[in-house]
Order: structure tokens, then sequence, then C-alpha cells
């Protein structure tokens, strides 16, 4: 009889999926290269790549404005990557589905808009403390702009957050929650329902940080019932300066723009501008063309490949590789939640992150070091920095075994 | 070990790593300065006391990589007993050595223990971790008592 995982294992061959990065043929130091730094930025398959050179080869225009072929080749293009990420996240409409330049931007977006337009003196936000440098800044400008209070939800030794303290810290004055769904330092996925369901009891929105989510788990924003969620293309497979903020339709409407410019107008008089519909109204300029098409291509990829099978094989990856790396004398893993996707953020008695990423890049490994744009975690556990391995559906098991041989020479070499 | 690896990481550094000198606090510091760099979080606090023009006593703590650990370690055997100038003047000498600027009219000879750092200059992202230590002493006897960034 056969199992599922014998289904899975026909349908998910990791040496094929490797073909198609081709980045991944190469050596590093005359290594063969092991990309073990996925979380920074994951590498991208020749469909993407195809995707982007053959836009510039045949589609290129300027989208929304021009009559002519290309501009209507171009525009829809555009548009259909808008309705392929619509369907990846499941949006119930293509209007609530905002390109960005990144997670950073979409943050930032909400943050100026809908932040300043409901956050008021003595108003109070709330965020986590595993959240990315990204998640934290936005929302500090706008409390110090405000006179508003930032609030933090602890996280227990393990890495996980403290929901019956996040409880307490809901108030009358609670106008937003913002928090990650799946930490990029310690690889903590957290219970979003709960906290979503929580905050909606209260009647304030949440704003979920999905950057390092949507490459790993299937992400249903009808489902999972958030009111803002942001994610960058190039975490999952697409290119850098592409992103997305997807924002319930009726919140949307109500923020003011974000920047002002061509595309978000529907009428300009120097007297007044009429705002343009959804999402335009927060699409000034010409966009990132380009980068919206590479990252509908990129969700084609992933599509075909199966969300469920990267999220089975990449939790697959992530048990051997703790259980490994776990084993080995004097490494202690950072991060040891329940629910954990493919991160192992580690740290070596007496020898620093950056000498462990130096001697591992010669071994052809590449990892990050380094504090991973979270101070606030690495203060917690009282660390400067950890070396971290973020672990792709392209990596194998041979690649991990070739990491953890290479902590152990760094162990003889520096303990 | 690579070619290129042990140039960086030779053994005298990682001797000073593992058992770095003049690793203490020096209890009647008249001059002190905290270094930082925030991209590694790398610490170092530098403790000197200075007679007159002359380093008496010079000292370190805090934590950091190999080569941040080795530089402040050597830096202290080396700047003990010199005068200010002299230690400034070493400190550009090893800064040029470190950015690849000790131009080959130069005697790498005349840097003792310091050639050492010469394979840092392969790798521009450790720049900064070799010259903390000495950023921070020159703050120190300066007696800026300011916390010294790499990152501004």
């Amino acid at each position: 009889m056969q199992t599922n995982a014998d289904l899975n294992n026909k349908i998910f061959d990791v040496h094929n999926i490797r073909k198609d990065f081709p980045i991944l043929e190469q050596k590093v130091h005359g290594r063969a290269l092991c990309y073990f730094d996925n979380a920074a930025t994951t590498q991208k398959p020749k469909q993407v790549i195809d995707a982007i050179n053959n836009y510039y080869i045949s589609q290129n225009a300027n989208v929304h404005r021009g009559v002519h072929q290309l501009s209507e080749i171009a525009t829809k293009a555009y548009e259909d990557s808008r309705s392929t990420v619509q369907r990846f996240i499941n949006a119930r409409s293509e209007k609530e589905i905002v390109f960005t330049k990144g997670a950073t931007e979409s943050v930032n977006l909400v943050a100026q808009t809908f932040g300043r337009q409901n956050i008021k003196e003595g108003d109070e936000i709330i965020i986590s403390h595993m959240e990315h440098h990204s998640n934290i800044v936005p929302w500090q400008l706008l409390a110090k702009e405000k006179k508003a209070v930032l609030k933090v939800i602890p996280i227990s030794e393990s890495g996980e957050l403290l929901l019956d303290e996040y409880k307490k810290l809901i108030t009358g004055k609670t106008k937003i929650v913002s928090v990650v769904y799946v930490s990029n330092s310690l690889g903590t996925v957290n219970d979003i329902e709960k906290i979503i369901e929580t905050a909606h009891s209260h009647h304030i929105p949440v704003l979920i940080d999905a950057a390092q989510a949507v490459n790993h788990i299937p992400v249903d924003v009808q489902k999972l019932n958030c009111d803002f969620l942001v994610f960058s293309g190039h975490k999952l497979y697409g290119p850098t300066g592409s992103g997305v903020l997807y924002g319930k339709e009726e919140l949307l409407n109500e923020m003011p723009p974000y920047m002002g410019g061509g595309d978000m107008i529907s009428k300009v008089t120097f007297e007044e501008t009429t705002f343009n519909e959804l999402p335009y109204k927060f699409e000034a300029g010409t966009p990132n063309i380009e980068g919206a098409v590479g990252l509908g291509a990129a969700i084609d990829y992933l599509n075909k490949i199966g969300m469920n099978n990267i999220a089975s094989y990449e939790n697959e990856l992530l048990r051997y590789a703790a259980e490994k790396i776990s084993q080995i004398d004097k490494v202690k893993i950072i991060g040891t939640a329940k629910n954990k996707c493919s991160i192992i953020s580690f740290v070596i008695e007496n020898i620093h992150p950056h000498d462990v990423g130096t001697f591992l890049d010669f071994e052809g490994i590449a990892i990050r070091t380094g504090h991973h744009c979270t101070q606030p975690v690495m203060e917690r556990y009282g660390i400067p920095a950890t070396s971290r391995a973020s672990l792709s559906f392209y990596n194998t098991k041979e690649e991990i075994d070739a990491l953890v041989n290479g902590i152990k020479k760094v162990i003889e070499v520096f303990g | 070990m690579d070619q290129e690896l042990r140039e960086l990481y030779q053994q005298v550094i990682l001797d000073h790593n593992k058992s770095p000198r003049n690793f203490r606090k020096i209890e009647n510091a008249n001059h002190f300065a905290e270094g930082f760099n925030p991209l590694c979080g790398d610490r170092i606090d530098i403790y000197v006391e200075l007679e007159d023009d002359v380093v008496k006593d010079i000292s370190f703590q805090g934590s950091g990589c190999a080569i941040s650990k080795a530089s402040a370690s050597l830096m202290s055997t080396i700047i003990k007993g010199k005068t200010l100038s002299e230690a400034e003047e070493i400190f550009e000498k090893f800064h040029k050595l470190i950015t690849g600027k000790y131009g080959d009219e130069n005697n790498i000879d005349e840097l003792g223990k310091l050639a050492v750092f010469a394979g840092v200059k392969e790798f521009p992202s450790r720049v900064k971790c070799a010259s903390l230590a000495w950023h921070t002493m020159k703050s120190a006897i300066r007696n800026e008592n300011q916390k010294v960034t790499t990152e501004q």
C-alpha cells in the first residue's frame, strides 16, 4: 500500500527541483554551494528569471496608461500577477492586494495611513518581543509622533509568545495589534488565529507580518480573518523590490493615500484631487512591473509544487537538522518552540557567530550570522548574535550533513 | 583549512582568542572607553592607566569574534609602555594594514606581531572587528570617555 509519504516523495523530487535553480550549481571557494540563508532571501527558479527576461524582451511598456498594444500586454501581465497573489492568499478581491516594494514598505504604509488616522495621544499599539525591526520601528516612529504607547508581548525561554500576557496588555486604548507570523530569528510559528480572535473580541484590527510564513505554509487571509497581512516577494522565490500589502477592502477604503503621484488619482486640479479606486489609490507612480511579473511567476511555480508538499518536506528537513545540530556538543539551539518553521538559530559555546559564518563560508556553506534585525530577541536571550541556518525545499539532507560536519570543524579549530 | 582562511585565522590569532592577554579590569584606571559594533553586537571596554605621557597599563573586557578579541589582546601587549604619540602611530599603521593600504615601500616587520592581521584586508566585513579595540583605545587615551561605535 502506498502511504502519503511515498506519494509525496514521488511528487516531490528534490533533485529535480534543484535543477530549476541555476545558482545552486555554483561553487563557492571551490566547494559545492549549500545555501542556508533563505530567511534573508531565497534563490530564484529559472521560471522566475525567464518571466522577467520575457517581460523585457516582449512585453515592456508602462501600465494603466497607453492605449497601444504593448501597454495593454504589460498591464495585463501586471494585473494577472495581482490575481495570482489574490488567489495565493485567498483574498476576497484583487482590490485588497496592493503591490509595494516589500514587507517593510507595507508595514510603513499601514502605520502612516491607518495609524496616523486612527492613533491619537495616549493610544496603544501592541507588537511582540520577536518582531523584526521592520515591525518595530514604523510603530515607534508613529508612537513618538502621536505620543502613543508601544506595548510588547513577552516571549518564553523556548521562544513562544506568552498569550496570557498578551491578553493583559489589551485595554480600551489599544488601536492595533501588529505581530509576526513566523519569527525570522527563532523560527517560531505563532498562534496568530488566537491572537487575531482575541484582538477582534475587543474590535481591534490586526496586522500580520507574514514575510517568513508565506514561503513555508499555506496562508488563507479569510480563514485567518486578519485585517492586514504583509510579505516580500524576494523571500518567496520572487525578485527583490516586490512586495504585497493585503488589507480588508473596507479598511483600505477608509484609509488616506500613502504617497501622491500618478496612477493613484482619478482627477487632478490645482484645487483638489480625487483619488483612484482600490488598490491603485496606494500605488503612486510607475510600479515595479517586472517585480510583480516575477512574483506572479514565483507563486505559479510554488503552486505547481504545492505549498502542502513544500511544508511537509521542509518540516522533515527541520526535524532532521534540529536533531543533528542539537546533538553536537557545545551547541545550543535558540528557539525551541513546539510549532516551528525550518529556521534554526544556534550558538556555540565560546565561539562567536561571525567566526562560524566565515569558517563555514570556506566550506561552501552560506548561513547568516548576527542579530537578524531582531536585536530585542538577542537581548532577551542575553546573546550578541546567533548563527542561523534557514532551510528551503531545495535543500537536502546531504547538505545538512555538510553543515553539521562544518560546525564540528569550527569547534575543532576555535573551541 | 583553506589557505586564505588560514591567512585570516593565523595561529597567533587563534591563540590570543582562546587565551586573551590583559583580559581584566584595571581598578585604578584613569582612562576608560566603551566600544560597540552594533552590526555584530560586539562590545569592548578598554581600561588605561596613563602616567604622564606613557601607557603604564592597559586592559580590556567584553565579547566579540576571534578577530576582535585577538586584536584587543595583541594591542594591549604592544601598547603597554608606549607613549601616546607612539600608540597613535602604531594604530595608523595597523589601520593601513587591515584596509590594504600598507604600501610595499613600508616594511611589514615594523609591525611585529601585528603583521598576523594582514589577512583581514581580504575580508572587508571583518575590518571593523579588527579595528574596534583600537578605536576604543584611542578614545580612552584622549579621555573622550564616549561610547565608540563602528556605525554612525
